[in-house]
């Protein structure tokens, strides 16, 4: 069949929300615009660990502890579903994490700004996943089957995550007045972090079309990032604090909130490698990649060592171990 | 209990007793959770995560029994945020450094099993509530073993490297594993209440076990000999880990008191 008529059965199927399949041809930009998508959605999962993870050893109460495990923890079973429904694109997670660690693959920038105190768990929660959760779920209708369903376990979690951060904001919003104060100075900090996770604006985004006649994306950066911004002047109201833009006023023309300007300047920095931790956050992952070198390579040779033993059928575990990924039973 | 009421010498046993399985499994599970996102693999990253939340959710379970005990007000987070390392009452192997995932492994290993012995008594016993705690972590617990021992073989009969670390690891987690069978003060008088077992009882049950994961991992046998270790983590003796980790995990709670978080 000529190469036109598959691109016109394609678009038809999308046209019609009839789900691609890993098996479905695809045209070859949509296969990468996919793999490079869905990459660095994994990467900053797994990037997102750290500035979290950072805080597990010293949450203030046991409750805090607990869910800070099992929030971080989703963020690790997050980056499994991403990195496996790449992998239907015909791309492996060894290449992925080579291309991670090389700073070929990019992660979200805002994995780069630092975490230095309790409230920033909040922030985090309630901003942060905040954001993504309002670039995720029309991801959930993304065209892509693989990736969609990915994306609906994920924004699951996501949303639990975020009531957890706000929660954790609110309580200290009525704690003490160092408590408060830790409080607006992370809002302080993670409130433009936030409001540039929905990248570029339209006029300077040119796959953005692409995406959405593909049905990739389905909403452009500036009007999900409008939403976010209407929400959160909202939510702030609860909580007592401010978002610190001076210019933040209902517009009840448009209504919206109106916003004051994005600093690009800031946004392309933290991209391009100079954010505050750019540097540590991708030495700790090339870290912990080469320090469990040998435990992969250990498993590897267990499992081949269990092929040819006759003692196989007792093997305890090695008939589910795979190349040293087994799965989490 | 009603309020007010003073802890006699048989609650204040069992109320001790409760705090060191408590703090055994908190500091377990502290020391677990610092592999949180440094894992070797994504799946066992998430694996040893999650055996760090059971191990923290059993911690509570006790922390709060012991509250209940106690009867003046404390809480769980009193009892491990504003308790200072001699009032802890783990064992010192929990304690130790994370040192490479072998020793980890291993730490968990020999934990666990400790723990799986000493929990099927526990289940059995007459106290209600550490009898429906332990009974609840058991299925928890026979996840641990599995998952842990499984890895001990694979990294004892995996490469030289694997092979060599195992060692290692078997080396400096030894000195600290007879402590799990010296019976402390406590211990001994909730046995003479015929609440618990004494520990010396699992002892054999224990080392059998141990030491067949070790023989499938090619490593060798534990030594009878090595109690080399004059320090005794349940009666509040601790290694400067302890200082470390509870210097970090209470910070927050230290610089600001009285605070709800």
């Amino acid at each position: 069949m000529p190469l036109q008529n598959h691109e016109e059965i394609f678009q038809k199927k999308v046209d019609r929300e009839v789900r691609i399949e890993p098996r479905d041809w695809m045209p070859d930009q949509y296969r990468k615009t996919l793999i490079r998508q869905i990459s660095q959605h994994a990467h900053s999962e797994i990037v997102g660990m750290l500035p979290e993870g950072n805080w597990i050893t010293r949450a203030p109460s046991l409750r805090r502890k607990a869910t800070l495990i099992a929030k971080v923890q989703d963020e690790a079973g997050h980056g499994l579903y991403l990195y496996s429904a790449a992998e239907t694109l015909g791309i492996t997670r060894d290449e992925m994490i080579r291309q991670l660690h090389v700073g070929k693959a990019k992660y979200s920038s805002i994995f780069n700004y630092p975490t230095p105190s309790w409230a920033d768990m909040g922030a985090i929660g309630w901003l942060v996943d905040g954001a993504a959760i309002m670039n995720q779920v029309p991801l959930c209708r993304a065209s892509y089957g693989p990736y969609s369903r990915a994306m609906i376990r994920i924004c699951k979690e996501e949303s639990f995550h975020q009531r957890q951060g706000f929660e954790i904001l609110l309580t200290l919003s009525t704690g003490s007045d160092a408590q408060r104060q830790m409080c607006q100075d992370a809002i302080d900090r993670w409130w433009w972090p936030s409001i540039m996770m929905f990248g570029p604006n339209d006029d300077s985004s040119p796959n953005t079309a692409q995406s959405m006649k593909w049905k990739i994306k389905r909403f452009t950066n500036d009007e999900l990032r409008q939403r976010f911004v209407d929400i959160c002047a909202e939510q702030v109201k609860i909580l007592g604090m401010n978002l610190p833009d001076p210019e933040l006023k209902w517009n009840q023309e448009r209504g919206h909130f109106d916003f004051g300007p994005i600093n690009w300047d800031e946004f392309w920095n933290v991209v391009n490698g100079n954010g505050p931790c750019n540097k540590e956050r991708l030495e700790a992952r090339v870290k912990a990649h080469e320090d469990g070198a040998w435990v992969r390579e250990a498993a590897v040779a267990y499992a081949n060592k269990r092929k040819t033993d006759p003692r196989q059928a007792t093997a305890p575990s090695s008939s589910h171990f795979e190349a040293g990924q087994s799965l989490l039973k | 209990m009603t309020p007010n009421q003073p802890i006699n010498i048989s609650t204040n046993q069992l109320f001790n007793y409760t705090l060191h399985l408590a703090d055994n499994n908190l500091i377990l599970g502290h020391r677990n959770s610092e592999w949180t996102g440094h894992g070797p693999v994504l799946e066992q990253d998430i694996a040893l995560s999650n055996i760090a939340l059971d191990l923290v959710g059993q911690a509570r379970n006790f922390y709060q029994y012991a509250a209940q005990l106690k009867n003046d007000g404390s809480t769980e987070d009193t009892f491990a945020y504003l308790r200072d390392a001699n009032e802890f009452k783990n064992v010192l192997l929990v304690e130790q450094s994370n040192g490479d995932w072998g020793k980890t492994i291993l730490r968990q290993f020999l934990f666990s099993v400790y723990q799986y012995y000493l929990y099927q008594q526990l289940e059995k016993c007459s106290d209600r509530t550490i009898a429906s705690i332990t009974e609840k972590a058991l299925k928890e617990i026979t996840y641990h073993i599995r998952w842990s021992s499984e890895w001990v073989i694979r990294l004892g009969d995996g490469t030289i490297e694997s092979h060599a670390r195992m060692n290692n690891a078997l080396h400096e987690l030894s000195e600290f594993t007879d402590e799990l069978f010296i019976p402390a003060s406590y211990e001994i008088e909730i046995a003479r209440q015929g609440i618990m077992v004494d520990p010396v009882f699992i002892n054999a049950r224990w080392r059998e076990k141990v030491e067949a994961i070790l023989r499938e991992a090619t490593l060798p046998f534990l030594s009878e000999d090595n109690n080399k270790q004059s320090l005794s983590g349940k009666e509040g003796q601790h290694t400067e880990n302890l200082i470390h980790i509870l210097s970090e995990m209470q910070s927050l709670q230290r610089a600001y008191p009285g605070c709800e978080w």
